[in-house]
């Protein structure tokens, strides 16, 4: 039982810090403002509640699960939030999202170039 | 870097990390206050204080210089002085040698609080601590001095209307807002009362529940948070901790004991530095939150005085 808390735990430390990275990979190397943001604030979500799981499972006490879910429950709530709010504030100063000039048929449109 | 909000963002990451590593040198108390404190609120009153200023750095016209020359020898000399500093965790170091070991030896017998770093803070240091508390204080005293504004909005009904539009636009930030904020009180109570225990105490407590109340106004407009929370009564609040804190010494004054010597409170005197020690954070915790809750407000206000202000003189010329 113990070896398999062990294993589980290891496996959602290991995604959890692959999203992460991943993560920071996307704020280095997507183009524009939005698409960085996005990056970093889908990964983030899914990577906290993956380590904190595997927190939970290192250490399966009822006070620190608690504790952990608590902090779960309030990265849930907070972290997309705080995307969200990003996101309208840049929209709101009229930071234009860079766009793929080309229509939905994948051709350049000719207008712009 | 000319640009005064990525100066104060990249404070608040520092404040972070500096937390991070007081939590890796076992320092939780500390950790927990500089998270609270320097990473949290005074970024957010920062932030505050630039939407007066403005965002740019004024262009400066004398060589930076001989400010990099002070700089460098004074970084020198204490580098010079740390030569005579005791090596790094050893156990002979004067520190280690006078009053610590008393501290973590005799503190479970005479204070009787788990947490030892409460007990030095509010029952062996609490002359200090009273010191601190006083500063801070004096710092709203000081604020309220230079920015307070008698402002009363002359056409509620316009305000309320700008805050219904409002609601359409912050609906998502309103919402979750709304669910988080009860739970932000409780656990700055939590943080508050059960300070003796874990790591925490009154002015940790103090700036997390200055926090809620600042998310509040923020969200939903200082009007709405003004109706909630009365200027005058929250001065008299600030007030009041002092106080608390002060007559709290002064009665153990009255009972022949030392200046805030709590073992005068009760028959038993474990028992009795339980009780100062919550009173006297019970203090604290008061008259941080007040103070905090005051210089946002005014901050926030002058703001929206000069920003009203500025609309009406531009009325009055166009008409």
């Amino acid at each position: 039982m113990d070896i398999l808390f062990s294993i589980s735990s290891a496996l959602f430390l290991l995604i959890g810090s692959f999203l992460c990275i991943s993560g920071g990979v996307g704020i280095l190397k997507f183009p524009d403002f939005y698409s960085r943001m996005h990056a970093v604030g889908v990964t983030e979500t899914l990577a906290t509640a993956m380590i904190l799981i595997g927190l939970m499972l290192q250490n399966p006490d009822a006070l620190v699960v608690l504790k952990l879910i608590l902090i779960l429950l309030l990265t849930l709530f907070i972290s997309p939030t705080a995307s969200h709010a990003l996101a309208k504030a840049a929209i709101q100063n009229n930071l234009k999202p860079k766009l793929d000039k080309r229509d939905n048929n994948g051709k350049v449109a000719s207008s712009n170039r | 870097m000319k640009d005064l909000l990525s100066v104060i963002m990249l404070a608040g990451i520092y404040g972070l990390l500096s937390a991070s590593f007081f939590v890796a040198m076992d320092a939780v108390d500390v950790a927990f206050t500089e998270a609270a404190v320097g990473a949290g609120i005074s970024t957010l009153l920062m932030l505050v204080a630039i939407t007066m200023t403005g965002h740019k750095e004024h262009h400066s016209r004398h060589k930076p210089l001989l400010a990099l020359a002070v700089v460098m020898v004074t970084g020198g000399l204490l580098i010079y002085g740390t030569y005579d500093m005791p090596s790094y965790g050893s156990s002979l170091a004067p520190i280690h040698m006078q009053v610590a070991p008393r501290y973590i030896n005799d503190s479970m017998q005479e204070i009787g609080v788990p947490n030892i770093v409460t007990s030095v803070l509010a029952s062996y240091r609490a002359f200090d601590t009273f010191g601190e508390v006083v500063v801070i204080f004096t710092a709203g005293i000081g604020v309220l001095a230079l920015l307070s504004v008698v402002y009363r909005p002359k056409d509620i009904a316009k305000i309320h209307s700008i805050n219904e539009s409002m609601h359409e636009q912050h609906l998502i930030l309103r919402i979750v807002s709304k669910i988080l904020i009860p739970f932000i009180l409780l656990f700055a109570l939590y943080v508050q009362f059960h300070g003796d225990f874990g790591p925490g105490g009154g002015f940790q407590a103090g700036v997390i529940f200055a926090a809620a109340i600042i998310l509040y106004a923020m969200v939903f407009g200082l009007s709405t948070a003004r109706r909630v929370i009365n200027k005058s009564f929250i001065k008299l609040l600030a007030a009041t901790g002092v106080l608390l804190y002060g007559s709290v010494g002064v009665v153990s004054f009255l009972g022949d004991k030392n200046f805030l010597d709590y073992s005068i409170l009760s028959a038993d005197p474990i028992a009795g530095q339980h009780l100062g020690i919550l009173l006297i954070e019970l203090g604290v915790g008061i008259t941080v939150t007040s103070v905090m809750v005051i210089i946002f407000f005014s901050f926030a206000g002058r703001k929206e005085f000069s920003q009203d202000r500025r609309k009406r003189t531009r009325e009055n010329d166009t008409s």
